[in-house]
């Protein structure tokens, strides 16, 4: 792969790009972004447009220490919609596993998309279950098909895979496999 | 069902025999036994059932459960006394019950005919699609995202493309973007048809399941012209659609739209004031607003709770926004406003159609971008930069430079979405599917807990999920 940039460092990009630009950083326009931003002023900022839409959304990536802090704050903020939470597996890349949550706030018509890395040693993210109830099939879902651990989860168990399951199968070194066929010398004499 | 009853004397003589060696497994299993058949032997369950780590704990052990009931979200139930423990039983629905629309098992613990705790198990339909598409070009990836969803197959390749588009960074021609709205507002209409059949069959009114199916054919067969499929169409596709309307599709859409509305006056007719229909479905179910941000519920089922929210007008999408529409709400979240709103958008969507019909703009269905659309095949035989871009687009795939993108539709169960990790190359990193009938399916327990069997087959029904969805 020609382009090894990772998301993280297109995020610090412009975050670097910004605080070039000038000495405060660029807050967004929309007040209860800005007022979440404001609390966490380290925490590399973007905003993106959707296709064919005037429609944007924000996306902030903070440290695993502030996880729940931040989804707490944000749900404070009035992100109180819970929409997802998935994991990635950046595989060659430092911290190598990516958590994002996705956060919608009804009132105002904003979604943020939270995230944070953790690394191939220790997969562990603090369970967001206290703050949303809904991260509890999607935190399972995580682990099951990444091995992201969610410490404080209360049922940390498989939700799509048999429970007797070897391994976490959307995980890059996890291979794709395939079904062994055996083709056997057909006879027709019934 | 070979369920046997818990006697007391049963109980006695197993645990007269080995009272100290029974274990906690081997307690369980004994509750497995059954008896041969006219004798009062007992015969060892061989296979009994092992839950594993699905298993339903006692009350207090299963912290998970009592969140999911929604204790500690909202109590908006009821406790009621206990019946004595003897009549508490725990049953498994599915995942072969009909109700269940699919592969979905809810272990529920009774106390006779009354549900005190349900623990919805998923992942008998689960297939890896997210796995098999980092496997799939993002031409080829449209063919895969139809299939989980399988009542709302536009929807999911509109959320698919929309978040290619996004990564691409191109904008599409007007007509692309209304032969997207009316092709998913179609499928929409089709969806809450089916919804309107199986909810009336599950609840008893079973001529519902052939007036619904009758007019969903209707649209099928519309959609079986246009794409040459009834189902998993694969013609949203990055970039546009995979073809343009046939001639003539304005007569079927017109012929189809009084089809549909005049089945749906039928509906209606027969269902809003049946007393019968009424008992089953009123104060049944209740979702409130809070927990359904908290479980992640939206669309009707949300808007049933009062929750005013569409994405179609919060974030339109594909131009939606051009055209004249109302987002019906609920105030029960019941499952007879689950019902009544779906019936509402129902006839928006027809709205929104007739729209399109009358604005269809003319120019091309799918972007010129040569690196995205293929090349007509006439200029293959003249062009050797599009005979290149032919071969390039069908063996390798569009090229999609790195990022994350989120984009979101309203289908009709909630927001379908798609988180999609690009590090360049024709495959996607990561696809995540974010899925409507999951986060309903998670909700079931409370909705269900503490209500009749009766009525759990009902808020299963209002819900509409699609376990193809669910387990991807």
């Amino acid at each position: 792969m020609a382009d090894d940039r990772t998301q993280i460092d297109e995020v610090q990009d412009h975050a670097e790009e910004a605080e070039a630009a000038s000495p405060v950083r660029d807050l967004p326009e929309v007040p209860i972004v800005a007022s979440l931003i404001e609390s966490f002023p380290d925490a590399p900022f973007t905003t993106a447009k959707y296709a064919s839409s005037e429609t944007v959304y924000h996306k902030i990536s903070v440290p695993v220490a502030d996880w729940v802090a931040f989804a707490a704050e944000a749900k404070d903020a009035g992100f109180d919609t819970f929409i997802d939470l998935t994991a990635i597996d950046h595989f060659s890349e430092a911290p190598r596993f990516e958590v994002a949550l996705n956060l919608l706030s009804t009132g105002d018509a904003e979604r943020i998309i939270i995230s944070t890395r953790v690394p191939y040693d220790d997969p562990s993210v603090p369970t967001l279950t206290d703050v949303f109830a809904g991260a509890n099939f999607y935190e399972r879902e995580a682990y099951d098909l990444l091995g992201v651990e969610f410490s404080g989860h209360p049922d940390l168990t498989r939700i799509l895979m048999p429970d007797d399951w070897q391994g976490h199968p959307l995980r890059k070194d996890y291979d794709v496999g395939a079904v062994p066929v055996e083709f056997k010398a057909g006879s027709l004499d019934v | 069902m070979t369920e046997t009853p818990d006697t007391t004397e049963a109980t006695e003589t197993v645990d007269d025999q080995t009272p100290e060696t029974l274990g906690v497994a081997d307690e369980r299993r004994r509750r497995h036994e059954i008896w041969v058949s006219g004798t009062e032997e007992r015969m060892p369950f061989a296979a009994a059932t092992n839950e594993g780590a699905q298993e339903m704990l006692p009350r207090d052990e299963d912290p998970a459960l009592a969140i999911q009931r929604g204790i500690a979200v909202d109590d908006d139930f009821l406790e009621q006394p206990r019946i004595v423990d003897e009549e508490r039983q725990i049953i498994n629905m599915g995942p072969q019950h009909p109700s269940t629309h699919g592969v979905l098992r809810l272990q529920i613990e009774l106390e006779g005919e009354t549900v005190r705790r349900v623990k919805p198990i998923i992942g008998y339909l689960h297939t890896g699609m997210e796995k098999t598409a980092e496997t799939l070009t993002y031409t080829q990836g449209s063919t895969n995202v139809t299939r989980m969803d399988y009542l709302s197959p536009f929807f999911n390749e509109l959320a698919f493309s929309l978040t290619v588009e996004q990564l691409l960074g191109i904008d599409l021609p007007e007509r692309a973007d209304a032969i997207r709205i009316l092709m998913t507002e179609l499928n929409r209409v089709a969806s809450h048809l089916l919804f309107t059949a199986t909810m009336g069959m599950d609840i008893g009114a079973l001529s519902m399941m052939i007036y619904g199916w009758r007019e969903r054919e209707v649209v099928l067969d519309f959609f079986e012209k246009v794409t040459g499929l009834r189902m998993n169409h694969n013609y949203i596709r990055p970039g546009g659609v995979a073809a343009d309307l046939p001639d003539g599709w304005q007569d079927d859409v017109v012929s189809l739209m009084g089809v549909v509305s005049a089945g749906v006056d039928e509906y209606e007719e027969l269902l809003n004031e049946n007393p019968i229909f009424l008992d089953r479905t009123l104060g049944v179910g209740v979702l409130t607003p809070e927990e359904c941000k908290q479980f992640g519920i939206t669309g009707p089922i949300a808007r049933a709770s009062g929750i005013e929210w569409d994405l179609r007008k919060a974030m339109p999408y594909s131009g939606i926004d051009k055209y004249e529409f109302d987002v019906p709400t609920g105030q029960h979240g019941d499952v007879f406003d689950r019902y009544i709103v779906r019936v509402a958008e129902l006839r928006e969507s027809l709205k929104i159609i007739e729209q399109v019909l009358d604005t269809m703009p003319t120019g091309d269905y799918r972007t010129t971008d040569p690196k995205v659309t293929p090349p007509p095949r006439k200029r293959i035989d003249e062009s050797m930069e599009a005979l290149i871009h032919h071969f390039k687009l069908f063996t390798s795939g569009i090229e999609v430079p790195p990022g994350t993108a989120y984009q979101s539709v309203e289908g009709p169960r909630g927001e379908i979405g798609c988180h999609l990790v690009s590090k360049g190359g024709t495959r996607p990193w990561r696809m995540h599917w974010r899925a409507p009938s999951f986060a309903a399916v998670q909700a079931l327990p409370a909705m269900m807990s503490d209500s009749l069997i009766a009525d759990l087959i009902a808020a299963l029904a209002s819900t509409d999920p699609v376990l193809g969805d669910v387990d991807r």
